[in-house]
């Protein structure tokens, strides 16, 4: 059994004819598959190697560069949450809330609760400063918010 | 100061900006129209004219770039519009893609047609979902009125725009870290010459110019090179390489501000009249002791250098790195420069690509020798090997292959020689301010 469904392999297809060059086919397929699978294995790797034509080790070397992919031993919770830590979240409280919803919630930034529901991160400036503290759940950005807001965001207390 | 009305924010508030339908009732694409009735060089020489300087950081002179492109080269020629915005104060970028997307689309087509290029790549830092979002649509929008694709507005002009989304690294929006990533590679910044402009996107003639740049673009189209020139600061008499800082720009302002925000205002505005005329003042009735004038790579200014024109020669002058992003950011003074400078520090260890060792040591130990001093255990010769190192990093020094370092340097060597009483004051009392969040931090990754 292949590890990316056949709607997956038409996603990454469909990217083909915007660029010259397959291989620049590497971040746009390793979205797909890590949006869908949470997660992207050595298989899925392969699978998409075949795809793009290259080789697998030039799609892990471009993947590792990247502190975003995750690989099978540590996964993604349903939903990712990311607390920014820069400037100016730092002097508005960024970093107070992240240890707070971090004591709260048993998870260490990087880490994904026991229940699978969240992973918490913590981010470089989201560049939503005017917001600070902001947090992003997975690709969408919440401003000034308080613990309360997170928690009532990502519905887990 | 003469009146100013924004331009490049002019309908941010305004019901459904992000529309085409709305965009066009404002007159929108009537730039492109023209462009179009062009030739090519006429545009490049206006764009040339205004004297327009790229937004995204370094200043160079937009116009200038284009014409940087071989002569009568057969093709592709590529534009990457740099969406990257990761440099931390910076959010202006984002404040146009979410609100009026169309006007960065008329600003690529007419930079397109300048360059006859019939193809751009926006790379987009993935956390921007919504502007990814409402990009996608506005595009759509765009190939569905003819404004995109094959003959647009029926004349022989062909574009594709393809929205690329990035993953979470500062460093592709390094022009050529930006390149490497949008062929599938991880984003090492390359060794320069050969520019982009010669050798770029898959080895082909690229330019990359910043969003803010590019919807710069459309209204010197509207308006003539003239009045972009009447807005800002003409050259100083007294440098003879200085061009000017023309035009609008949008200001970002945050940290410890009542009102943070992002504002648009002729270049020159000082640090003093945006915190203090634009975001309300210091909070808490307090005072600044710090302000970053560009983004943190551009360093610090003093409480006493607040009246520094914000162009893209007022910051230098005050011995920051430049203007950068003209992302503002206000410490108060009851915070102390060792937690921000370790922020800093931080920041650019955590996003060095590590190809050059004294950026990926110096990033590192100046981060380490940070994190000591902030657990009690500082030395007073701690602060001369922090300048020590920052001195030997950066294309400055012409240790390291792209800007990244100079930019990391640049706040060590400001916060130690502006703010070293409160570095000594920290030592001497040995105070610790690492909190519980740090310590769990540095278990991740
Ligand atoms: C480490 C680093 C990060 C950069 N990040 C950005 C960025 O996020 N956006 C941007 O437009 N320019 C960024 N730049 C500047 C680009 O290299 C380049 O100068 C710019 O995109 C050119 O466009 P412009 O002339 O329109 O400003 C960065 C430069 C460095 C050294
Ligand atoms: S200076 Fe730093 S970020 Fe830039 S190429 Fe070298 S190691 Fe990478
Ligand atoms: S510092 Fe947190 S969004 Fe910019």
């Amino acid at each position: 059994m292949p590890v990316l469904s056949e709607q997956i392999r038409e996603r990454i297809r469909a990217e083909f004819p915007k660029y010259p060059d397959r291989r620049a086919v590497t971040l746009p397929a390793l979205h797909i598959v890590h949006d869908e699978l949470r997660q992207v294995s050595p298989e899925a790797i392969r699978e998409i190697s075949e795809l793009l034509e290259i080789h697998p080790a030039e799609i892990h070397d471009t993947m590792s560069f990247y502190n975003f992919f995750r690989e099978p031993d540590r996964p993604l919770g349903k939903r990712r949450v990311w607390v920014c830590r820069s400037i100016s979240c730092m002097l508005r409280g960024g970093e107070e809330l992240l240890e707070n919803l971090s004591h709260k919630w048993h998870v260490g930034p990087g880490q994904t609760s026991s229940d699978g529901s969240v992973s918490l991160e913590y981010a470089e400036c989201l560049g939503a400063c005017e917001g600070a503290p902001c947090i992003l759940v997975d690709d969408e950005c919440h401003m000034n918010v308080s613990e309360e807001d997170v928690e009532r965001i990502v519905g887990k207390q | 100061m003469p009146s100013f009305e924004p331009v490049l924010l002019a309908r941010i508030a305004k019901p459904n900006s992000a529309k085409l339908e709305t965009y066009r009732a404002d007159g929108g694409y009537k730039a492109l129209e023209k462009a179009l009735g062009m030739p090519p060089a006429d545009v490049t020489n206006m764009v040339k004219d205004s004297v327009l300087r790229g937004r995204g950081g370094a200043g160079f002179p937009a116009g200038l770039k284009w014409t940087f492109l071989p002569k009568d080269h057969p093709g592709p020629i590529y534009l990457c519009v740099n969406a990257d915005e990761s440099e931390p104060g910076t959010f202006n970028n984002r404040i146009l893609m979410e609100l009026d997307p169309h006007q960065l689309i008329e600003g690529i087509a007419i930079a397109c047609h300048a360059i006859k290029s019939e193809k751009a790549f926006l790379y987009l830092r993935y956390e921007y979902g919504r502007s990814y979002r409402v990009l996608d649509a506005a595009i759509k929008e765009c190939y569905a009125a003819g404004l995109l694709g094959k003959n647009i507005l029926g004349k022989e002009f062909n574009l594709d725009i393809v929205l690329h989304r990035g993953a979470a690294a500062y460093i592709c929006g390094e022009e050529t870290g930006l390149i490497e990533s949008l062929e599938g590679k991880r984003a090492w910044p390359r060794i320069k010459p050969p520019f982009p402009a010669i050798e770029g996107l898959f080895r082909k003639p690229t330019i990359v110019n910043n969003v803010e740049t590019l919807c710069c673009v459309t209204h010197i189209l509207n308006r003539g090179s003239e009045w972009f020139k009447s807005i800002g600061v003409p050259p100083d008499p007294n440098n003879p390489r200085d061009m000017g800082s023309y035009g609008p720009k949008l200001y970002c302002i945050s940290g410890h501000v009542n009102k943070p925000g992002c504002v648009e205002l002729p270049l020159g505005v000082t640090a003093r009249e945006l915190i203090d005329e634009h975001a309300g003042g210091v909070w808490k009735g307090r005072k600044a002791k710090a302000v970053v004038p560009g983004g943190i790579s551009m360093g610090f200014l003093s409480a006493d250098e607040l009246d520094t024109p914000l162009d893209f020669n007022g910051p230098g002058k005050a011995g920051c790195l430049g203007l950068g992003t003209a992302a503002v950011v206000v410490v108060d003074d009851q915070t102390s420069m060792v937690d921000v400078l370790y922020n800093c520090c931080r920041f650019m260890s955590h996003e060095s690509c590590g190809q050059c060792t004294p950026c990926r040591e110096g990033t590192a130990w100046m981060t380490k020798i940070l994190e000591r001093i902030r657990a009690g255990h500082g030395k007073m010769e701690d602060l001369d090997t922090l300048t020590e190192v920052a001195g030997s990093m950066g294309i400055i020094p012409g240790t390291t292959i792209c800007g990244l370092s100079d930019g990391a340097a640049w706040p060590v060597k400001n916060a130690i020689k502006k703010f070293r009483g409160d570095f000594e004051e920290y030592i001497a009392s040995g105070r610790r301010s690492v909190t519980s969040a740090q310590e769990l931090m540095a278990g991740a990754h």
